[in-house]
């Protein structure tokens, strides 16, 4: 297994530093911000000016203002620090997949395998701790092989940021028991007992410390030092199916973008072909320098590892994709992916394709892709006489029809999507009209057939029944009119035409 | 000399069909689409795929004429067991009755598009779909240029393409093989029956490239096109007019 690797970073002034970055002239200014705690005023968080003079957090702002005349005091804002955190940890994405938000005020990363990308530890960590300062974070950094230690060294670490592989134990010994992330109250029990740094205790036996300190301490430690696995809550769970492409210089041209495309599809494809799958849907997430991200998704009629294809399908996207100031990063995930049919014997292939047919699959990824999979409709019959529902769209590219198309009703070329009401002049009840009105025209009916009554589905609405002509006018055009209800002399309005027959 | 003229000509028309790409066809691969008399318009007397055909549909009686001939015609075309494409703004086309001219409705796929521009874009890669049986596309306007554009999609995958035109006030020039106006003519029932008769059209083909324009008058009887015989039309209208 893969040594494991973890970086802390610490904001010490998370809140105060980002209200310093919106308004600036609070740079020379001493403040807090405070929330009012049981009618007390309470200090939440103080900037570096402020506690350098003494005032830290927990103190009533009141008793701060003594110490400071001049202090000002804002309004704390609730989950703040954590929105902060968020944002922060996706753009340390840039740095390793696997970020978590480290609460009230912290990020960890899992970075097991990427520092070498930056030539080494030492100069990963600069690099991330110059660019956080660079941005106005105070932030401290630290790396250990469990998250516990890393955290421990990021805050109260002295000599040296970067723990060795194997080394937690010599680098816990000197820190105080905060440094192991307890209860409060377990810390102040320590500190009265007198254990004042972590190597007056971890000799001690385990039941010892169990009875007095509870079983809370003894995790701990044991995360800290890598006797039990710490699971971190990733901001992003990585996808099984992903790959990244991080960028020394931004990308800002097309070409660029599609060069990227291209390599992330190839390792992608590349994995899916061995295990014999295709991808269903693909997102491609572009993160850019001003820490907006912005995506791009396909999917697939069926599953396909083609590279030249789903790239086709990302091509007409690009021009979606704005990559302002540079885009730093790609990612390219599969969330959905199945099984690849094999392909055919070609022995039998005739010169058309069916609707199985990968030609069609693609072009019609291509059509969907471009003016939306609501665009593209298939028909198969269903066992309804009302004209409107004897057909029903088909769910998927393969559905067979269930039952078969009938053929000993005539049914017009053109229906229209509304039957319109048409004025007409009938002879005697129950047969065609002689002529009728239709747009400004009258059309005198020479020839006709029916009546052909289809039932309205009183299961489903209420209404008329219809009474069915073919009707052909004196110029050879033929219609398909219908009566709703039965024939009631003066009442007007109850006649339509539905469709045109060839 | 007369006659060596003549034969000068038509094998000056057979080396230039060739230049523009229209191969004789083989002696026994010759089957026709079933137009019967009105294939004989087109150049080598057969009717063209591979190639896009230019329907006029003005009114939507046209345009349900239309449908029928093109249903018609599909019957053969997808006989391979190719797929349809249908390609449109505005679709008012029935699937179900694409049954009764024995095409499979659910062989066809409808893509319906919000916009002209996508829908020749649709077209176009449509066309270029290898396999496929046939594409039609319902347009308002189409440019020169744009035809070009679709025809060299079928140069490669030798797709038959139809546009329908429901526009006739915009009818440029286009590269499309030709150009087609179908007109419902009144039905004539066998034996003076009552009722409406099998589906009668008056095929006006305006432009043909290379070949014969010319008026044809086709009835739909039990799966086949079969040529109107004018006398027998007479008749029946004799016959009308002295039940009369």
């Amino acid at each position: 297994m893969m040594n494991k690797r973890f970086v802390s970073l610490w904001f010490r002034h998370l809140l105060t530093d980002w209200f310093t970055l919106r308004r600036p002239e609070f740079k020379a200014v001493p403040f807090v911000f405070a929330s009012p705690v049981r009618g007390r005023v309470m200090i939440t968080a103080t900037n570096a000016l402020a506690e350098a003079q003494g005032v830290t957090t927990g103190m009533t702002a009141a008793d701060a203002k003594a110490i400071i005349v001049d202090l000002q005091v804002i309004d704390d804002i609730p989950g703040q620090a954590d929105k902060l955190l968020k944002a922060l940890g996706e753009w340390c994405i840039r740095y390793s997949p696997l970020i978590a938000a480290d609460l009230p005020d912290g990020l960890l990363l899992d970075i097991s395998g990427c520092a070498h990308l930056w030539g080494g530890e030492r100069e990963y960590l600069k690099e991330i701790v110059t660019r956080l300062r660079s941005k106005g974070y105070d932030v401290r950094g630290a790396m250990a092989d469990t998250p516990g230690t890393a955290w421990a060294v990021a805050r109260f670490g002295k000599v040296k940021p970067i723990i060795p592989p194997g080394e937690q134990a010599d680098a816990l010994l000197p820190l105080p028991p905060s440094a192991l992330r307890l209860e409060p109250l377990v810390i102040e029990r320590l500190q009265k007992l007198g254990f004042y740094t972590i190597k007056t205790f971890m000799g001690m036996g385990r039941s010892v410390l169990r009875r007095r300190f509870g079983q809370e301490l003894l995790l701990r430690l044991d995360q800290a030092l890598g006797n039990v696995d710490e699971p971190l809550q990733l901001l992003h769970p990585i996808e099984p199916y992903s790959e990244r492409l991080p960028c020394l210089e931004p990308i800002r041209t097309a070409t660029g973008i599609e060069i990227a495309i291209k390599t992330l599809l190839e390792k992608l494809c590349h994995r899916l072909q061995g295990e014999g799958k295709g991808v269903r849907t693909a997102i491609l997430k572009c993160y850019r320098v001003d820490g907006h991200v912005i995506s791009a998704d396909i999917g697939t009629n069926r599953a396909s590892h083609h590279i030249d294809h789903l790239f086709k399908l990302f091509e007409l996207k690009i021009p979606t994709l704005e990559p302002a100031l540079g885009i730093e990063l790609f990612t390219l995930e599969a969330p959905k992916i199945d099984d690849v049919d094999p392909e055919q014997e070609v022995l039998w292939q005739s010169e058309s394709c069916g609707l199985d047919d990968t030609d069609l699959a693609e072009l019609l990824d291509r059509l969907a892709n471009k003016i939306g999979a609501g665009s593209i409709h298939r028909y198969l019959p269903q066992e309804r006489y009302w004209p409107e529902r004897s057909i029903k769209p088909a769910i998927s590219i393969n559905e067979k029809p269930q039952t078969s198309w009938r053929k000993d009703r005539p049914r017009p070329s053109i229906l229209l999507p509304r039957p319109q009401p048409i004025e007409v002049t009938s002879p005697i009840p129950d047969y065609p009209p002689m002529l009728f009105i239709y747009k400004n025209e009258t059309h005198h009916i020479k020839r006709s057939d029916g009546p052909e009554r289809i039932e309205r589905e009183w299961w489903f609405d209420e209404g008329e029944h219809r009474d069915y002509y073919q009707v052909e006018d004196q110029d050879g055009r033929r219609y398909w009119l219908f009566r709703s209800g039965h024939y009631a002399g003066s009442q007007s309005g109850q006649w339509f035409i539905h469709g045109f027959f060839a | 000399m007369p006659v060596a003229k003549k034969d000068i000509i038509s094998r000056l028309q057979k080396d230039i069909l060739l230049w523009q790409g229209f191969t004789p066809t083989m002696a026994g691969k010759a089957k026709g689409i079933g137009l019967g008399p009105l294939e004989a318009a087109f150049p080598n007397g057969v009717f063209p795929t591979g190639t896009i055909h230019e329907m006029i549909c003005p009114t939507p009686e046209h345009t349900a004429a239309t449908g029928g001939l093109i249903s018609g015609l599909l019957t053969r075309l997808m006989k391979q067991g190719g797929v349809c494409l249908w390609v449109s703004m505005h679709r008012q086309l029935f699937p179900a009755a694409l049954a009764s001219y024995d095409v499979e409705p659910h062989r066809v796929i409808f893509i319906d598009v919000q916009r002209e521009k996508d829908l020749l874009w649709a077209m176009e890669e449509a066309l270029k779909c290898e396999g496929l049986a046939a594409v039609i596309a319902e347009v308002r306007e189409i440019s020169f240029a744009q035809s070009r554009r679709l025809q060299l999609a079928v140069e490669n995958s030798k797709v038959t393409g139809f546009l329908l035109r429901n526009d006739p006030r915009k009818l440029g020039s286009t590269t499309c093989v030709a150009r087609w106006q179908i007109t419902p003519l009144p039905s004539h029932p066998q034996d003076d029956l009552p009722g409406i008769g099998f589906p009668r059209w008056q095929i006006d083909l305006l432009r043909v490239r290379n070949g014969n324009p010319g008026s044809w008058k086709l009835e739909w009887i039990d799966g086949n096109f079969i040529p109107v015989e004018e006398e027998k039309a007479a008749q029946v209208n004799l016959h009308e007019r002295i039940a009369g």
